[in-house]
């Protein structure tokens, strides 16, 4: 018997977008719909090239944004992993079906590059500045699943992961990235199959006749079958009931939006993601997410050969907060900087948690200019 | 008449509580029994039609009937409807939309799928104002009628529905009316088994928000403004032109066979695939 072949890693010299690419088509995503923005626009290229090439892809541009993510939900319902990439701008324009897949529990990826805001603002300069659009941008209360990547190679994985938790959470999850994630090119490596895990939706198991598509279970998250498989259910964008019809009950209208919470709150601790850096004795601690935790990476190397007890805790998940870690480096450094390309979107959340655990530098540039890690350092060696 | 109730039975939930919430001498529920009779004649398996409705009094069809229903966001169903016959050309999907629904805030939606071909029927319920949410004035409300937010008489033109699609590019383009129910069951049949994109415009008069504040005595007034103020296109192309302006044409004014985007992009991929075959 032959001995098997040791699978080497594919290699690839690839910007962010392309990684991003790479990663949903590992994640199983088949369906794409998008309109065309700077500095996005490379992710839907390469999907127009690829998808058609797969078995059963499909790539559509669309008349714009409302209607890119109207067309992925349609495609989602019917049983595609699928995923749309944009710009702030073009976010602001989702926002109203992002809030409708929130509301019907559609599994979807929003890629968003963030460029300079507001409005039009800096379309080929990086900024941070759709934080808590992410977050709070489509109205009414609503659980949402952020996310960040600050390398090629984690635009990859980041990817991978925003599938994952989309399917398993029945949530749209957004990955926001910037455009020097986006545009800087790395080596990376494609994963082996099956190194990553890919989780595919729970379809139902029930005769349909017994299946209630938004009922209530332990999970919180309900099965969802495909369009046309004999599974014949209303969906809607009203507040409704476990059947999925329209309700003014009040004890039915509680019963589905505490559910929608709880189905991401009682996963928490799956969903928070973060990377620590020398943290364990840090005296002086970074939060950073982006881009922005590869200079503070630097700046926290640094500041060590300075002699300074630096760290640096980097924010993978953005939103559900990962509150916990925070704190706790929050509790053993005398000071938490919090570097950020916008005024102050993320430490608002860190100062929500930490303001009474320990003293909170921002340090925040928004003329369309990275953080650099001398800029980092500077604020650290301040203490 | 049994025939009819009993086949209506067969297609619609009995787990929603009705009743519905269309108002008396409301048109609506005609177009839903037309829609009904439609597929039942032709033998689709309601497992395959998927009923995507957008936001308003049309929208709430939707919820009645015992299809794969998606009840989406106002004016966007058609963006919803592309994404799912795209996802699956297998399922048979109809779009259900008011008039400001399709043509004011979903005029783009509209427009661009006409333009791309692709395989759903939009059937656009035409009742010249926003009755939901009280009367205001829509992108088809007439110039003159009084409407609550043209309280002293609506000073914009009103679109032509058909002549829009048309030249956005449809397959297909019809249009019927509550009152003439056997043309409009036609019409709809025949708008769901052509190929592309296909749209029926359905005048359905609401006398709540419409009709009684613009001279009309009763629902049944409407309905009967209906049969006299519209012509089947062929003896309506007969008239004189003074004749042709003051009467609305109803049937079928395009029926084009070019297959549908889905079915393009399918025929994409499989040459793709043929070509990338190693030899």
């Amino acid at each position: 018997m032959a001995t098997p072949r040791k699978t080497k890693k594919q290699v690839l010299f690839a910007q962010g977008n392309e990684a991003v690419v790479e990663g949903a088509l590992l994640a199983g995503c088949t369906f794409f719909a998008g309109y065309p923005i700077t500095p996005s626009s490379e992710i839907m290229e390469e999907m127009a090239r690829r998808l058609p090439r797969s078995e059963t892809g499909v790539f559509i541009q669309m008349e714009d944004e409302i209607a890119s993510m109207g067309a992925i939900i349609g495609a989602s319902l019917a049983g595609r992993k699928v995923m749309t990439a944009t710009s702030g701008p073009g976010f602001s324009l989702m926002q109203e079906h992002l809030g409708y897949a929130c509301m019907t529990e559609v599994p979807l990826v929003i890629v968003n590059v963030m460029r300079g805001g507001p409005s039009t603002g800096l379309p080929t300069s990086p900024a941070q500045g759709d934080v808590q659009q992410a977050r709070w941008g489509t109205h009414g209360d609503h659980p949402i699943i952020v996310l960040s990547a600050a390398s090629v190679q984690e635009c990859l994985e980041m990817t991978v992961t925003a599938f994952n938790f989309a399917e398993k959470y029945r949530s749209p999850v957004i990955l926001l990235l910037d455009e020097i994630t986006a545009h800087t090119r790395e080596k990376i490596e494609l994963p082996l199959p099956g190194e990553h895990e890919i989780f595919n939706r729970v379809v139902p198991s029930m005769p349909p006749e017994w299946y209630k598509p938004f009922e209530d279970t332990m999970r919180g998250v309900p099965s969802m079958p495909p369009l046309g498989s004999g599974y014949r259910y209303h969906v809607t964008g009203l507040t409704h009931d476990v059947m999925g019809f329209p309700t003014q009950q009040p004890d039915e209208i509680k019963a589905l939006i505490e559910r929608l919470f709880r189905k991401i709150d009682q996963f928490y601790t799956d969903i928070m993601l973060v990377d620590e850096y020398l943290t364990t004795d840090a005296e002086v601690g970074v939060v950073a997410y982006g881009s922005v935790a590869r200079s503070a990476e630097l700046a926290v190397a640094q500041a060590r050969e300075a002699g300074v007890n630096a760290g640096l805790l980097k924010l993978k998940t953005l939103f559900p907060f990962p509150r916990p870690f925070v704190e706790r480096l929050a509790r053993s450094c005398k000071t938490l900087i919090v570097p950020e390309m916008n005024m102050g979107q993320m430490s608002r959340e860190v100062k929500r948690v930490a303001a009474s655990l320990t003293h909170i530098r921002t340090l925040n540039r928004i003329d369309g200019q990275i953080i650099t890690p001398s800029q980092i350092l500077k604020a650290i060696t301040q203490g | 008449m049994s025939d009819v109730t009993e086949l209506i039975h067969q297609y619609l939930r009995h787990n929603k509580k009705f009743p519905h919430v269309f108002c008396p001498g409301c048109g609506h529920g005609i177009v839903l029994g037309s829609l009904i009779r439609s597929v039942h004649e032709l033998a689709l398996s309601k497992d395959e039609v998927v009923l995507v409705a957008g936001i308003g009094c049309s929208g709430r069809i939707a919820v009645y009937v015992d299809f794969n229903t998606v009840h989406t966001t106002h004016g966007r169903a058609l963006t919803f409807a592309t994404g799912i016959k795209m996802a699956n050309p297998d399922l048979k999907v109809i779009a259900l939309m008011g008039d400001g629904d399709a043509f004011s805030i979903g005029g783009n939606h509209l427009i661009h799928a006409a333009r791309r071909n692709i395989g759903v029927t939009a059937l656009v319920l035409n009742n010249s104002i926003y009755g939901m949410t009280g009367g205001q004035s829509s992108a088809t409300t007439p110039k003159g009628a009084v409407s609550q937010t043209a309280p002293f008489g609506h000073l914009e033109k009103s679109f032509d529905l058909v002549k829009l699609a048309s030249a956005a590019g449809a397959n297909g383009v019809s249009r019927g009316t509550v009152f003439h129910v056997n043309m409009l069951d036609r019409l709809i049949a025949e708008a769901v088994s052509r190929p592309g994109f296909n749209l029926v415009e359905i005048m359905s008069p609401c006398f709540t928000q419409y009709g009684r504040k613009n001279k009309f005595k009763s629902a049944v007034d409407m309905f009967k403004w209906l049969k006299t103020e519209t012509s089947p296109l062929e003896s309506w192309e007969q008239l004189p032109p003074e004749e042709k302006a003051k009467r609305l044409p109803i049937g079928t004014f395009l029926a084009g066979q070019e297959p549908g985007l889905e079915v393009l992009y399918g025929n994409l991929r499989d040459d793709l695939a043929a070509k990338e075959q190693p030899r």
